[in-house]
């Protein structure tokens, strides 16, 4: 689907709030897509890690709020690791995940979660997973 | 010799097979893993948010409970927490800006400066007791079993508290040589099990777990060594689940590495807790004739 690109379609204040979140500029990325080959989770994503740093570079926010890509990432670290331009690419995935969190919009919902799981998975599970998928 | 510990809350319940194991073997290596007092969760991942230092002060007021303990090292067995406290010790040393608002927060602390080295077991094993000691004292040689080293993410990513540069597995190369096991090499090492995923999206971390799984069976391997109850929740306990949902053909049993360590040393099998392992490991260790 094509993208219109205009003046108005920037965001100006989403570079801020994701330069202030991630530390990291998103406009050093010249899109070789090594972090979309690094990551494991990739197959599921409706856009890939290139593609998110593509649209973070226009700003186009609006576009990136409601795609699945940082929910399914796993903070592995492997593009982050393997990016040429030394960017760190899970920041920038902890910075959109933040942006929705901080809106009290959880991607899961504990109360709602089957017993056995809370019963079985290890603390570790259940304090990342609530750490990074709920607000 | 005598060196802190932290164990981490995971280490204390489903994951007891990791830690009674490793301190029942160090015992025999003449090391006590010395557990800090008062020690909290260390929040299992740590906090990617720049502006977000709340969940940082979690693993700093362990590093100062080790600091208060006394010694100048802290040894953590859980891969995730020790990535998650050498981050956070990283910080405390490096960022002198927001060092000042954490210590300023945590007023009815002492200071901290990231003064305590934190070292995973493996990493301390290999400087500070050394393989060729481990290897003395071995008395089961684990040589009817072929392992390949499972790293994960967080023993080495990212690369500034990695516990040996990435891609590179000499550690638990040297450790499961030193056990007497044949070290299989395969390409899964680095990848990522599905983490946290586990509960946000299964069926994703399924799939990724699979894969890990079938390279290790395709490379020959008998047995998966790691040192994180998240890792052994996602490739070792679910593979019944996987094997029934044809994601995996066959099991590749998952054994902490200090599971392996305690065999090797002759223990008693109680101090590995077997029970607590997906049924493959023990069936795996029958068929081969080591005590469960």
């Amino acid at each position: 689907m094509p993208v219109k690109i205009s003046p108005k379609t920037v965001t100006e204040i989403f570079f801020e709030k994701l330069k202030e979140l991630s530390g990291q500029n998103v406009h050093l990325c010249y899109q070789c897509g090594t972090c979309s080959a690094s990551c494991p989770m990739s197959d599921f994503m409706e856009f890939s890690p290139r593609k998110v740093m593509h649209h973070a570079q226009f700003g186009l926010d609006n576009l990136l709020e409601g795609i699945n890509t940082y929910w399914f990432c796993a903070s592995c670290y492997a593009c982050s690791v393997r990016c040429p331009r030394s960017i760190d690419i899970a920041k920038v995935m902890e910075a959109l995940r933040q942006l929705t969190l901080r809106k009290s919009k959880n991607y899961i919902e504990p109360s709602q979660m089957p017993s056995e799981i809370l019963k079985d998975s290890p603390q570790i599970a259940l304090v990342a997973g609530f750490r990074k998928l709920t607000s | 010799m005598k060196v802190n510990y932290y164990p981490g809350c995971t280490l204390k319940t489903k994951a007891k097979n990791l830690e009674e194991a490793a301190i029942a073997s160090m015992k025999i290596l003449g090391v006590e893993l010395d557990e800090i007092d008062r020690w909290n969760c260390c929040g299992a991942v740590y906090s990617l948010a720049d502006d977000d230092l709340i969940h940082k002060v979690a693993p700093v007021r362990n590093l100062i409970r080790s600091k208060e303990h006394g010694g100048d090292k802290l040894v953590t067995l859980c891969s995730m927490c020790y990535n998650t406290l050498a981050r956070a010790n990283l910080l405390m040393k490096d960022n002198t800006e927001q060092r000042d608002t954490i210590n300023r927060f945590m007023d009815d602390e002492i200071d901290y400066f990231g003064e305590v080295e934190v070292l995973h077991l493996l990493k301390f094993l290999k400087d500070e007791v050394g393989m060729d000691k481990l290897r003395e004292k071995v008395k089961l040689p684990l040589k009817d079993l072929k392992v390949a080293p499972y790293y994960g993410c967080t023993l080495q990513r990212p690369r500034e508290v990695g516990i040996e540069p990435v891609g590179s597995y000499e550690l638990m190369t040297e450790f499961l040589e030193a056990l007497g096991a044949t070290v299989v090499d395969f390409p899964g090492s680095s990848l990522c099990c599905g983490s946290y995923q586990t509960l946000g999206n299964p069926e994703a971390a399924g799939e990724v777990a699979s894969r890990i799984i079938n390279m290790a069976a395709d490379a020959g391997a008998d047995a998966l060594a790691t040192s994180c109850p998240l890792c052994e929740f996602n490739l070792g306990k679910n593979q019944s689940a996987l094997i029934e949902h044809k994601k995996i053909a066959a099991g590749v049993p998952t054994l902490y590495f200090t599971q392996l360590m305690a065999i090797a040393l002759g223990l008693d099998p109680e101090v590995c807790h077997f029970e607590l392992n997906d049924s493959g490991a023990v069936e795996l260790l029958k068929s081969k004739n080591y005590p469960t």
